[in-house]
């Protein structure tokens, strides 16, 4: 031991002791974790910017996103303003492609695609698709999740050991397997999608609802309940499902990456939203193939879809730390 | 051990039979004939082939017979990728390919992330601990052909170090982008897995007892540290594999790799359902035997888990 790492209690020590032991509101406390983590508080500005673009953009846009404008296909992006900048001007190859095909009045900040359709509002339209059909598919996830996840666990027994080889049967299916097949056979549609990332989704979650069951189905306050009488639908809800909330939510969160994800896989491999709806995989499916000419068709939905990834991400990140500090990756 | 391992590889197998069964009942759900040009055939003409493939035999026949056959080595026909083309010839040299750069990847990502985490851990809090938290957020966050687009379009495309799209002449070389590709996600997991764990154990009382005993730094992270780590990381890569299938099948896609997911892809795109079938089968097997691997490799390097399940 050395010397140096013991002082003598000077006093300025103890306001950040005092910080650190404040008597705080679970949610206030929360709150604080998660404001202090740079990543976190970034990511839900991204992820706000992305959803306020994503609800307006196709309304205030002139453009529609399945408009189709033949002539005027492959214009590169061009933006009022920072064209006098000398970028996003709508010049290739040093020619201006927006006066070669006389469409000198139109401004297509992202470009148009090998349609003439407008990327800008397509990317727009595109991400309100991804993020209805994840959000929905994990919404549903999560109710069959908790759900599943409470019986199992609270029951135990015969039920749950039934229910666990169920859960272990379909888990050694990969999900990709599954996803695909299913759309195989149900042939692709918004719904269809849905109902897709939706049948494997919710294993995780049954999972760790059933592991947060367990882990107080037999702790005092529970027994107390059940003392008093209480039912079992009483016990579930009102006893263990308040307290297995934050990581409910935490898993909900980190879910929502994993969806939006699985629909772009979807519609890169040609099971997407049929045309003309976008989404962001098939935006990047369409894109791809003209890459290497016009790169700037693939990149627009590429960087939404990244941002999007990384927003929820960090902020499932931020939210794990703030929630649950002893999940804390240190 | 012995128990645990016959214990694991029988539910396994009984897994790849249920597999096996609900893959076929689902395809055999689909509606209408497997036929491309279905429209111009007549239903006399539909029916003749349909009796000609056995396809006019109840499901649960075709099921065994299929069952039957594949012990055989013999997965069918396709109908309509290539027309009457046994579906094991189809299969092999794609299977070959896809496995090479599967492992490849997986290899190169595992190392990589291993050293990425290990570094990050031993010295915390300094720019190198930074740059593996950002690559690794990047890496876990950005799917696959975020990664594939840009390596193409700038490595393959405006500085032509490698082949942009698959070469057959020259195979090792035409890997290397898909193989980085296809890393990137195992890359950030593990060395985020890595360094978690590692920094959990240093903060530990047994590591604290080894320390204060006298052992050298090297033998101490080796000994008791690495070991220790690996058993985390080693649970966190089963699902990379997963993410390693997923993973090949885009980026064989954007590379025109004549792999195993490209061809997966153009059988879903033309309705071959028993390609479908086969190549879907194929990859479930893979999954479950990655996922047996895993078990019993965790059974070996944490006794308690083995003792645990024995039970």
């Amino acid at each position: 031991m050395n010397d140096e790492k013991f002082c003598l209690c000077t006093g300025e020590h103890t306001e950040e002791a005092e910080k650190e032991y404040a008597n705080d509101s679970y949610a206030k406390e929360a709150l604080h974790h998660f404001t202090a983590n740079k990543g976190a508080v970034v990511s839900v500005f991204i992820i706000l910017i992305i959803i306020l673009m994503a609800i307006i953009a196709p309304i205030l846009s002139p453009y529609s996103y399945k408009d189709v404008q033949a002539q005027y296909s492959n214009l590169p992006p061009r933006v009022p303003g920072l064209e006098q900048l000398g970028v996003f001007n709508g010049y290739r190859n040093g020619a201006n492609v927006y006066a070669q095909k006389g469409a000198l009045d139109q401004y297509h900040y992202f470009g148009t695609d090998n349609l003439g359709r407008d990327i800008w509002t397509r990317v727009w339209s595109g991400t309100r698709i991804s993020l209805y059909i994840s959000g929905i598919a994990v919404l549903i996830d999560v109710f069959i999740g908790i759900i599943y996840g409470l019986i199992s666990g609270y029951f135990g027994g015969k039920t749950d050991i039934f229910m666990q080889r169920v859960t272990e049967i379909l888990s050694s299916l990969p999900q990709l397997v599954i996803v695909t097949l299913m759309l195989v056979v149900m042939k692709p549609g918004l719904l269809n999608i849905i109902i897709a990332l939706m049948l494997t989704g919710w294993i995780n979650m049954s999972r760790i609802v059933r592991a947060q069951v367990l882990k107080y189905k037999n702790q005092e306050f529970v027994l107390a309940a059940r003392t008093l009488g209480v039912g079992s639908r009483g016990i579930i809800f009102k006893e263990i499902l308040p307290n297995t909330l934050g990581q409910i939510i935490v898993t909900f969160m980190f879910s929502i990456p994993n969806a939006i994800f699985l629909e772009a896989f979807l519609a890169f491999v040609g099971l997407g939203v049929p045309a003309p709806i976008a989404s962001l995989g098939s935006m990047i499916n369409d894109g791809y193939k003209s890459a290497m000419v016009y790169p700037y068709m693939v990149m627009a939905p590429v960087i939404v879809l990244a941002l999007l990834m990384l927003g929820f991400n960090l902020f499932s990140d931020g939210l794990r730390d703030a929630i649950d500090p002893q999940m804390k990756q240190t | 051990m012995k128990k645990y391992v016959l214990k694991r590889m029988g539910i396994s197998l009984v897994t790849v039979f249920v597999i096996l069964f609900v893959l076929f009942m689902l395809l055999s759900l689909m509606p209408g004939s497997p036929f491309n040009n279905q429209e111009k055939l007549s239903p006399e003409q539909i029916q003749q082939m349909k009796a000609f493939y056995g396809l006019d035999k109840p499901v649960l026949e075709r099921f065994f017979r299929y069952i039957i056959n594949m012990f055989h080595g013999d997965f069918g026909v396709s109908y309509n990728i290539q027309v009457n083309m046994p579906i094991r010839d189809m299969v092999t040299s794609r299977l070959l390919i896809t496995l090479a750069i599967g492992l490849q990847a997986g290899v190169l990502g595992t190392l990589i992330g291993l050293i990425l985490g290990i570094v990050a851990a031993l010295y915390r809090r300094t720019v190198w601990d930074s740059l593996t938290t950002v690559i690794s957020v990047l890496g876990v966050s950005l799917p696959s052909f975020v990664f594939a687009l840009l390596l193409s379009y700038f490595l393959g495309f405006k500085y032509q170090l490698f082949p942009l799209l698959y070469n057959s002449s020259m195979p090792m070389v035409s890997t290397v982008l898909p193989t980085i590709a296809l890393s990137m996600f195992t890359v950030a997991s593990v060395a985020r897995y890595t360094r978690t764990e590692m920094i959990s154990v240093m903060d530990s009382d047994y590591y604290m007892l080894a320390e204060s005993k006298g052992l050298p730094k090297v033998k101490l992270i080796v000994n008791h540290v690495l070991r220790n780590t690996m058993i985390s990381v080693i649970t966190v890569l089963a699902p990379l594999l997963v993410n390693l299938m997923t993973g090949s099948l885009v980026v064989e896609k954007i590379f025109s790799v004549p792999g195993l997911g490209s061809l997966y892809i153009t059988a879903i795109q033309s309705n071959d359902y028993n390609v479908v079938l086969a190549i879907s089968f194929i990859y479930s097997v893979m999954f479950i035997i990655a996922m047996l691997l895993v078990d019993i490799l965790y059974g070996i390097i944490d006794p308690r888990i083995r003792l645990a399940k024995e039970e």
